[in-house]
């Protein structure tokens, strides 16, 4: 059990993403505060992935601001963020994990072996200590991510897709790993395509479509009223284009 | 063939000027690819990791350079080091050290230029990853060297069978001074043309063995590369 510390409120005004002049994501104003996790939904393309490129600070907007916790520029010390498709360094799942406890410094090295241990466990990944990283499928990649982007004990997990593509018993276990980390006080932030997913995590919602923000609100209220009307289409499962 | 039987004779008596050569060769051109890899492997490093004006003035260079004939790196080396030349002082022409030199520069474009690629393609691959874990300057240079480390060899590999196998830079800085500065390459070269073929056919059968030896090394670590890294 931690504070969140200085990363939240992440606030994001007037924020517009382009490239070779198009749009991506088109004055974006939210702020993601403390809480049971938020989820991005909306169709391939509306921009979820680069918007939580922006809130994790990899890509600057080319206007408006983010702020973390009210300041700008804050180095993503307490921020995490789990790729679609994450890349592993050339070394095994254990070393890997190893890799990140350093980077991170938060911990002595004498617990990095119990600590590694624990995160592999939480992942399902025990047995996959020694398997050189690289030679895992995708699912078992997206789960050492996740025990990754743990280690370097985060305020703040950004989730891209984590349950996409894979088999559902797969599914099941990102999903608990992402309830346990939500009950720890980490503020999960994750984008879906996938309404089952979104039901069953969210907290609250945003909505995007065409790089807009189209519908924010708690889960509850965005599934049984939605407002807008590409917010009925999407939920009631026909094609939104 | 004669002159065949008679390499593998000398071969296999262990002639002690057959010997000298190759040992002179291996001495000459591992110090060149030790010093070559020395200032190829940062220089490379930092090429693919900074970017400035020019940089791709400073690519496309090394690229051609990479292509550099040996006897245009020799003459180099002879002008800076021949009695009038700015290095002249130093005494340094048709010395092994001045052979290094030659092998020095005509290696280092080789590695520096191969070693910017390997670490420009990792660090495209590991870019998100590293910054979002927010890995400083100096991890991600060692991150990326320690994860390239089975091209690098490879890389390192190739830079010397390029110097064990030229002729035209050792000649002229060197000068083939017998038990002096007289390797396999132009050993073979000079008894090829007196008409001592034993002696140049076993030297060019050490030098294959040689090569082919660097080569299987090189294909052993790929092949570690992709079991241990995947
Ligand atoms: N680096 C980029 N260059 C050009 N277009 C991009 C780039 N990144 C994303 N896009 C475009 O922006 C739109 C939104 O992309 P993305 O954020 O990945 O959406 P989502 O994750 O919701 O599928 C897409 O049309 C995509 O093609
Ligand atoms: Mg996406």
């Amino acid at each position: 059990m931690r504070a969140p510390g200085t990363e939240l409120p992440i606030c994001l005004s007037d924020v517009t993403v382009e490239t070779h002049g198009v749009t991506i994501l088109d004055r974006i104003t939210l702020a993601l505060g403390s809480g049971p996790p938020t989820v991005l939904i909306g169709p391939n393309g509306s921009g979820k992935t680069t918007l939580l490129r922006i809130a994790m600070g990899l890509i600057l907007p080319s206007a408006g601001t983010v702020t973390w916790g009210g300041r700008e520029s804050v180095a993503p010390v307490r921020r995490a963020i789990v790729f679609q498709h994450p890349v592993m360094l050339r070394r095994t799942a254990a070393e890997n994990l190893r890799y990140a406890l350093k980077v991170s410094g938060r911990l002595p090295r004498k617990m990095y072996d119990s600590r590694i241990a624990e995160l592999l466990s939480l992942v399902g990944l025990s047995e996959f200590g020694d398997r050189p990283a690289r030679t895992m499928s995708g699912g078992e990649k997206r789960r050492l991510a996740l025990a990754r982007a743990l280690a370097g004990d985060p305020a703040v997990l950004f989730l891209d897709e984590p349950s996409a593509s894979l088999d559902p018993a797969a599914a099941k276990v990102v999903e608990d790993v992402i309830r346990t980390v939500a009950a720890r006080n980490i503020k999960v932030v994750m984008s879906t395509h996938d309404l089952g997913s979104a039901r069953r995590l969210a907290g609250d919602i945003i909505f995007m479509h065409r790089g807009r923000v189209v519908e924010t609100g708690a889960a509850s209220t965005f599934f049984n009223e939605p407002h807008s009307d590409e917010a009925k289409i999407f939920i009631r499962g026909d094609l939104l284009v | 063939m004669e002159p065949t039987v008679s390499a593998f004779q000398l071969l296999l008596a262990g002639d002690p000027a057959l010997l000298a050569v190759v040992r002179l060769s291996l001495i000459v051109s591992m110090s060149a690819v030790g010093v070559a890899t020395l200032i190829g492997v940062p220089v490379g490093a930092s090429l693919a990791l900074t970017h400035f004006p020019g940089r791709t003035v400073v690519v496309v260079v090394f690229n051609a350079l990479m292509g550099l004939p040996p006897v245009v790196a020799g003459l180099a080396v002879f002008l800076l080091l021949s009695r009038s030349g700015p290095l002249g002082s130093l005494g340094l022409l048709f010395t092994p050290p001045a052979m290094v030199c030659a092998q020095v520069v005509l290696v280092t474009p080789i590695i520096a230029a191969l070693t910017r690629q390997t670490i420009e393609d990792l660090w495209e691959e590991y870019c998100d990853e590293l910054t979002a874990m927010n890995v400083g300057m100096v991890r991600r240079v060692g991150t990326l060297i320690w994860d390239g480390r089975f091209s690098l060899i490879t890389i390192v590999l190739a830079g010397f069978g390029r110097a064990a196998a030229e002729v035209g830079a050792i000649i002229i800085v060197g000068g083939n001074i017998e038990g002096f500065t007289r390797t396999m390459t132009t050993a073979i070269a000079l008894e090829t043309s007196k008409g001592d073929l034993p002696l140049a056919i076993g030297l060019g059968v050490i030098l294959i063995a040689i090569v082919v030896l660097v080569n299987a090394l090189a294909w052993t670590v790929g092949r570690a590369a992709q079991r241990y890294a995947g």
